[in-house]
Order: structure tokens, then C-alpha cells, then sequence
């Protein structure tokens, strides 16, 4: 039989990762919950899905390519719109999955202990369905641009191999940064607020609605430093041939991903041990 | 530790009070200071103090627990019992890992379940099917245990015609009963119930113990049980743990704790004087139970013997038609019977009467019992109000009532519909 011994004090860096094994079927539970519910009693069900991203593009097609008339760097805009939609969308749900995981789950985290990291990893999880879904519309849609328009307008190259790579980075990186003000959004209520329009401020510095050549040369330096930036210029590069592939951006996004990482996963384990007290 | 359950060792666990945010920085920079950089203790557990509700005390730091230590053996079924407040469900949240403690140490050996609330993480718009394994698989269950004891759970829980319908369209009762089958089937090696019993109709109520009384007993299973329900808790527990502001104040067996909580130490209840300004007084009254035991606390199918002892002084001239009365009265000092036994001819010094009681006669509930020496309408001699005596439910049909009044007397008739 099995021996716990719970103590005030745990060491720095203690992860249950046997716990979280154990509770794998709990992980499948909560990924086949989020995708049940979502959308019960609704009449387009599942397809709404695809309806989301599909109106966002028409009205980024409006608003940004139309009246505003930024560059999509020689792409068509609904292809150009979409993949930054799609990537976006799914980096925004994995951060507030993970930001807002202690208040949604106060209920059943103050009755029973299982290793909390299950929700957030299991969010992520059923978010990254919800995105193959969408990725199939972009597909169709491309295939449709890729007939019609004249012949080597769209280049498709190797680096969109490196596309599960580019989403794992994008599911990694919004969970961290979710974990991380998941602690502080127990204790500070304020950063629930901050946060919902912070990360809507934050998709402007990031080349989703713009290629990063068309952003203004000053702002560039400044742009490229965000961590999601190298992402998303690979991930239209690779589909679109427009903008750029950027080898060393890509590494410094991987390494800041695992340092947040690392950081995040520490405060979540101290987190969830008291959050209880302060929620 | 080879057949301990489970260990608490000086366990203490410490609340703030008041709002979370006020002149709280400059405190946890400080505690964050000594505790992570000088690696010394926690700078505000000195000011803590103990945890009394009706008492404004000088720190905000207040200790819900402290210097919790206590074993339980494995099989054993205890009960924590105590008043609102007094820390019993923290202690729970403290064992089932739902927060840390302050200070001390907590080993268990096996899985813990706690059914600290049942249908926790039930989702309305799931079937029940999809609840069930969405319970199970919360409380630690593999998808695989949970297929095989599908059926049983289902057919516990009485609901198999809306297996496949939303819980949302459930009768409260009916999510309860859910609820409670996923938990008792769930097999683990320590289970922590917290007052669920009082859920559900009767009928469920009974399985429910009955499940309980399975798992305790057959599986050996250690079971804590939290309730305020004393007819329940000496149903259902072998030993007892009283808590008081924080602190473990009495334990032992079930018997005793209950005793220890409803009458403060008084187990044996007991009357005695040594000398009186009567010459003819009474000098002790005391029960007993089937097994020889002094005590005051008795359930509803046990026998119970009143010795009670006079004491005459010599040189005393006795009129023979002295009697004396011994009355079973209610609390409001109403008379229920009265018993008059001659005593004429008692010699000097002590002599003791053993009256035994029929059992199932008297209801659960509060008794007192009163002795009087007297010469029946001439002259009294010494009257006392002896001492109390309690009678609990193991099994009435009033036991779903939780230990309401429910009256004095078991007088049934017999009942013809027409």
C-alpha cells in the first residue's frame, strides 16, 4: 500500500508527474467534457467552430485590409487573415484555460485532490481539437485559392513540416503565461480585468493581422521581441511564402517557452497547495 | 507503522482573518524573509491564538487547528465530534490534500476518498452515465474500475431509467443518490464522510449506513465520520475524537467521546452524598448497563439497571409505611412513571435495590431521574433530583429525524384501516 506523508514545507521543484499519470483517465474526462458541453442545445452545434474564425477574417478583410488597407505581403487576405485567427485563437483560449483554472474549478478543488495540472493540460488539449477543426476550413479554403489563382502565387515549402512544432510552442506558451497569473488571480482578483483586455492589447504587437515587414521599421526590433512572433512569421511563411523563417527567433522563443515553463509549473505546484485559503 | 491508518503529528494549520490585500505585502515580504531566506520559522505563528469564535481576540492570525496529534488504526471507524467551528472539517481538508497545514506532519497508508460533498464535478448537461465516470475518474478511479462497477453503482443509486438523461433534469435526490453510489463504490482504503447521511429520503438514509457498515466492516476500511448527529455517530463509529477550538480534547471510544461532548465527562452518570441532615437519606443512585458498566448513556435496545442505595442512621426510629419514590421525569420536569417501594423495615446503614428497567420502553431521548424518602402524606425526607440519563436512536423509524423529540414513550397501537 501505498505510503503520503503531507507536510507544510515541499521542495522546490516537486511535481506530482506520477500523480498526473495516475490520473490520465481524468485528463480524457475533462477534454471529452469541455467538447460535449460546449455546445449542447445549440442547433449549429459543432459548427460553430468554424463560423467564429470565418466571420473574424471577413471582418479583418473589411477593417484591416479595407478601410485601414495594411499589406497581407502579397497573400490573399482570407488566407493571410485566417491562419493568424486560427493560431491566435488557439494561443488566447490555452491562456485563459490556464489563467482562470482556480476560480472556474473552486467547486471541485476545494472537495477533492487530484493533481491540478490535469485541467489546464486537459484545456489545452480540447482547445487543439477545436483548432484541427478549424485548420481543415483553412485547408479547404487554401486548396480553393491554390486552383484558382495562377500558378506559384501560394508556395508551399518545407518548413511547413515544422507546423505540430509551431503549435506545441503555441500551446506551451499560452499555458505558462497562463499558470503564471493563475497564481495571481487567486489572491488579486484585479488580475482577472487586467488580464481579459491585456491579452486583446497584446494580439497588436504580435504579427497576426500584419506581416512583420509591413510593421513600422522603429517598432520591429521592439515587435520581434515577443516570443510569439517568430511563431506566427513561420507558421505563414510556411503556408504562404510571405514573410520570413527565422531560425534564431524560433530558438529564442523555444528557450523562453521552457524557462516560463519551468517558472510557471513551480508557482502553479505552490499554488495549488494553499490556493483554497485565499480564493 | 504497520497497522496505522492514518497519523496526524502536531499538525496545526493557521487562517489570517479579515480581507486578503489589506497591509498584507509588508507581511508576506516579511514571512517570505524569514521563512525562505533566514530558513527560520514563520514569524507570525507566535501570535497566533486559539480559535474561539465568541471571543474577539488581539491577532489576526487564529489557529483553526493545533497540536493535532492522534492515530488511527487500520478498520477502525471514527468519529470527530465537535461543536461548529471547532475544526472538524478543516482537520478533512487537511487529510484530503484540499489545503496544506501550517505545521506538523500527516501520514496515510493507501488511497483516500472523501465524501466531503457528493456530486462534486458533476456537470448538467452530461448524462449520468458520463457523471459517473466524470465522478469517478475526479475521485481517483481508472475509466477501467469504474466499467466494471458501472452496473452496481446504477443499480445503487436507483436510477437506471435516466441513465442516459442530462443530471440537469434529475431531482435533487436523485444527483444526491448518484453522488453518494460513485463514492461508495470507489473501494478506497481511508473514506472521509462528512454529514452526507442527512441527505436523501429515508429509505436511501438506510442504505446508506448500510453501505457505510459494509465498508468499515467487512472491507476493513478505515472511515472518519464528521457529523453532529450523535444517534448516527454511536451507530456507526468504534472510536471517538472531540475536538474543542482546535484542539483534540477527549479520545477513546465512541461511547465515551459522545458522553465527554453532550454531558462534559459525565459517562457514568452517578449520585452521591455521603451525609444528609436526614437520618434516612439517599446516599447513591447509579446505572448500569447490560455489561456491568456505570454509565448514563444507553441506546434504545439496551437494558438499564437504576441501583440506587439508602443509607439509614442508627438510632433512626422508622415508622413502617415510609416508602420510597423513585421518579423517571422529563427534563421539563414532567412526570413520565413513578415507582413506590416499602422500606418500613430497612436495617441501619446502607442498603442498595437494583431496578431494572425493560428496555424499548422509553424513547430516545433526555431523562432525569428523581429519588424521595417519605411517609406518603405525612412527612418527606430527603428528595433529590439524581441524575440524568440519555437514550439514543440505533434504529427507531424516528432515526431519519436526526434526534428530534420524538416523544417519551414507545406506545404503539395497533392500526386498522377501514
Amino acid at each position: 500500500m501505498q505510503m503520503t506523508e503531507i507536510k507544510p514545507h515541499r521542495k522546490w521543484l516537486d511535481i506530482d508527474l506520477k500523480g498526473l499519470w495516475r490520473y490520465r483517465d481524468l485528463y480524457y474526462m475533462y477534454i471529452r467534457r469541455d467538447i460535449v458541453t460546449q455546445y449542447k442545445q445549440t442547433i449549429l452545434g459543432p459548427l460553430w467552430y468554424v463560423i467564429q474564425p470565418l466571420f473574424t477574417t471577413i471582418m479583418y478583410m473589411f477593417v484591416f485590409g479595407g478601410l485601414a488597407g495594411i499589406s497581407t505581403d502579397g497573400a490573399p487576405q482570407p488566407l493571410f487573415y485566417m491562419a493568424g485567427i486560427v493560431l491566435w485563437g488557439y494561443f488566447s483560449q490555452c491562456f485563459s484555460v490556464s489563467s482562470d483554472v482556480f476560480g472556474t474549478n473552486a467547486n471541485v478543488f476545494g472537495k477533492v485532490y487530484f493533481p491540478r495540472l490535469v485541467v489546464p493540460l486537459s484545456g489545452i488539449t480540447s482547445n487543439l481539437l477545436k483548432m484541427l477543426i478549424q485548420l481543415v476550413i483553412f485547408v479547404v479554403i487554401y486548396i480553393y485559392y491554390f486552383v484558382t489563382l495562377p500558378a506559384g502565387t501560394l508556395q508551399v515549402n518545407a518548413s511547413i513540416l515544422l507546423f505540430p512544432f509551431l503549435i506545441f510552442l503555441i500551446a506551451m506558451h499560452g499555458m505558462s503565461w497562463g499558470l503564471i497569473i493563475s497564481s495571481m488571480t487567486t489572491k488579486y482578483r484585479d488580475m482577472k480585468f487586467l488580464v481579459q483586455f491585456g491579452i486583446q492589447l497584446f494580439m497588436y504587437v504580435t504579427p497576426v493581422i500584419y506581416p512583420l515587414s509591413a510593421a513600422p521599421e522603429k517598432y520591429r526590433e521592439f515587435i520581434a521581441l515577443n516570443p510569439l512572433t517568430p511563431i506566427f512569421e513561420a507558421f505563414k511563411y510556411g503556408c504562404l511564402g510571405c514573410g520570413s523563417l527565422d531560425w534564431n527567433g524560433l530558438l529564442y522563443s523555444t528557450l523562453f517557452m521552457f524557462v516560463t515553463l519551468f517558472f510557471a509549473v513551480i508557482i502553479f505546484s505552490r499554488t495549488e497547495r494553499n490556493f483554497m485559503d485565499t480564493v | 507503522m504497520s497497522n496505522i491508518a492514518i497519523e496526524f503529528e502536531n499538525v496545526g494549520k493557521m487562517y489570517r482573518l479579515g480581507r486578503v490585500g489589506t497591509g498584507t505585502l509588508s507581511h508576506d515580504l516579511n514571512r517570505w524573509w524569514t521563512m525562505n531566506i533566514l530558513r527560520k520559522e514563520d514569524p507570525y505563528l507566535k501570535i497566533g491564538e486559539t480559535n474561539d469564535r465568541s471571543k474577539k481576540g488581539s491577532s489576526d492570525y487564529v489557529w483553526a487547528l493545533r497540536d493535532i496529534s492522534f492515530q488511527v488504526k487500520q478498520g477502525d471507524v471514527v468519529g470527530i465530534i465537535g461543536k461548529n467551528g471547532a475544526g472538524k472539517s478543516t482537520l478533512l481538508k487537511l487529510l484530503s490534500r484540499i489545503t496544506s497545514p501550517t505545521m506538523g506532519s500527516i501520514r496515510y497508508q493507501g488511497r483516500i476518498a472523501s465524501l466531503l460533498e457528493v456530486g462534486t464535478g458533476f456537470h448538467p448537461e452530461m448524462t449520468g452515465r458520463e457523471n459517473i465516470y466524470m465522478n469517478g475518474s475526479i475521485m481517483g478511479m481508472t475509466k477501467k474500475e469504474i466499467t466494471r462497477k458501472l452496473d452496481e453503482i446504477v443499480d445503487f443509486a436507483g436510477v437506471e431509467r435516466y441513465l442516459d438523461t442530462p443530471v440537469k433534469r434529475y431531482s435533487s435526490g436523485m444527483t444526491v443518490r448518484l453522488g453518494f453510489a460513485v463514492a461508495a463504490f470507489l473501494e478506497p482504503e481511508i473514506l472521509v464522510v462528512d454529514e452526507v447521511l442527512t441527505v436523501g429520503d429515508a429509505e436511501f438514509q438506510k442504505k446508506a449506513i448500510g453501505k457505510m457498515k459494509d465498508v468499515s466492516q467487512g472491507g476493513g476500511r478505515t472511515v472518519l465520520f464528521v457529523s453532529h448527529n450523535m444517534d448516527s455517530m454511536l451507530n456507526l463509529c468504534d472510536n471517538g475524537l472531540l475536538l474543542e477550538n482546535g484542539m483534540v480534547k477527549y479520545t477513546g471510544d465512541i461511547r465515551s467521546t459522545v458522553a465527554e461532548y453532550v454531558n462534559g465527562g459525565n459517562t457514568e452518570s452517578r449520585f452521591t452524598q455521603e451525609e444528609s441532615k436526614f437520618p434516612l437519606f439517599i446516599s447513591s443512585v447509579e446505572f448500569t448497563g447490560s455489561d456491568e458498566q456505570k454509565r448514563g448513556l444507553f441506546s434504545f435496545g439496551d437494558d438499564i439497571t437504576l441501583n440506587v442505595t439508602l443509607q439509614r442512621n442508627k438510632g433512626f426510629d422508622m415508622d413502617k409505611k415510609t416508602v420510597m419514590s423513585i421518579i423517571i421525569m422529563t427534563l421539563n420536569r414532567t412526570k413520565i412513571c413513578n415507582l413506590e417501594i416499602p422500606i418500613g423495615d430497612v436495617r441501619e446503614g446502607k442498603t442498595t435495590w437494583s431496578l431494572k428497567y425493560m428496555k424499548k420502553v422509553l424513547m430516545p431521548n433526555k431523562y432525569m431521574i428523581q429519588v424521595v424518602t417519605h411517609i406518603p402524606n405525612v412527612r418527606f425526607y430527603d428528595r433529590q433530583d439524581a441524575c440524568m440519563f440519555t437514550i439514543f436512536d440505533n434504529g427507531t423509524e424516528f432515526l431519519k429525524y436526526n434526534g428530534t423529540d420524538n416523544g417519551f414513550i414507545d406506545f404503539k397501537p395497533e392500526v386498522v384501516r377501514q
